[in-house]
């Protein structure tokens, strides 16, 4: 299954300066460990103890995979992912 | 330095008065290496919070989207502080996800919701430095 990840600037010095990479899999959790072969210490930067990060937006298709079972979300061939950083501060 | 239209200073000001007590927060978008960004884009603070903001996801992947579509970075990223200073929090250094960005500072606490003084200041926060940039409104 052949998905496109769209990588955010802060994390494109994992992709070789790549806007985005292809990853495969039929989960959120599969196509980031199979961008992690490719592109080594990109998942730490999504995934804290099991879980994304709070503050690391993922989208599968548009829809905030925060509502569509997060790292089990399904996805299919020809997906889109789309990684943004959270907007955030106090 | 960032330069600001007096239109968009006065609307992020605006939006920020309108939001009190609680933070607000948006972008100013504008071409990619531009010196002044003129289209402001006020976001929802989904926290809705006094001392909290965050984008809403889903209105944020849109204005990410509408940006890309228009060859546009947020040049600017705002919120307001509403009972302390114009300046970037613990909170705030840690989550700026955005090196290239003006990240400007609004700070309500005296104003509130009406007229009357406020702190508008803008600064680069790269990996957790922060620096104050000049401020020029034409």
């Amino acid at each position: 299954m052949a998905v496109e990840v769209r990588s955010p600037t802060i994390l494109r010095n994992y992709t070789g300066g790549a806007k985005a990479v292809d990853g495969s899999g039929d989960t959120l959790a599969e196509v980031i460990d199979s961008v992690e072969s490719d592109h080594p210490g990109i998942k730490d930067r999504l995934i804290e103890e099991g879980d994304l990060r709070r503050f690391i937006n993922v989208y599968v298709n548009d829809e905030d995979v925060r509502f569509i079972g997060g790292l089990t979300a399904a996805v299919g061939d020809g997906d889109s992912v789309v990684i943004l950083p959270a907007v955030a501060g106090g | 330095m960032l330069k600001l239209g007096q239109d968009v200073y006065d609307a992020i000001l605006a939006h920020a008065r309108r939001d009190h007590p609680d933070e607000a927060c948006g972008i100013v978008a504008g071409a990619d290496g531009v010196d002044e960004p003129r289209r402001i884009v006020p976001m929802t603070n989904a926290a809705r919070s006094p001392t909290f903001f965050q984008f809403d996801a889903t209105e944020q992947l849109k204005v990410w989207r509408d940006l890309d579509d228009r060859d546009e970075v947020p040049s600017v990223i705002y919120h307001s502080h509403t009972a302390t200073e114009a300046y970037p929090s613990r909170t705030d250094i840690d989550l700026a996800a955005e090196p290239e960005a003006h990240y400007v500072l609004v700070s309500t606490r005296e104003c509130g919701g009406d007229e009357g003084p406020v702190e508008f200041r803008s600064f680069r926060i790269v990996e957790g430095v922060v620096t104050e940039e000049e401020v020029e409104v034409t």
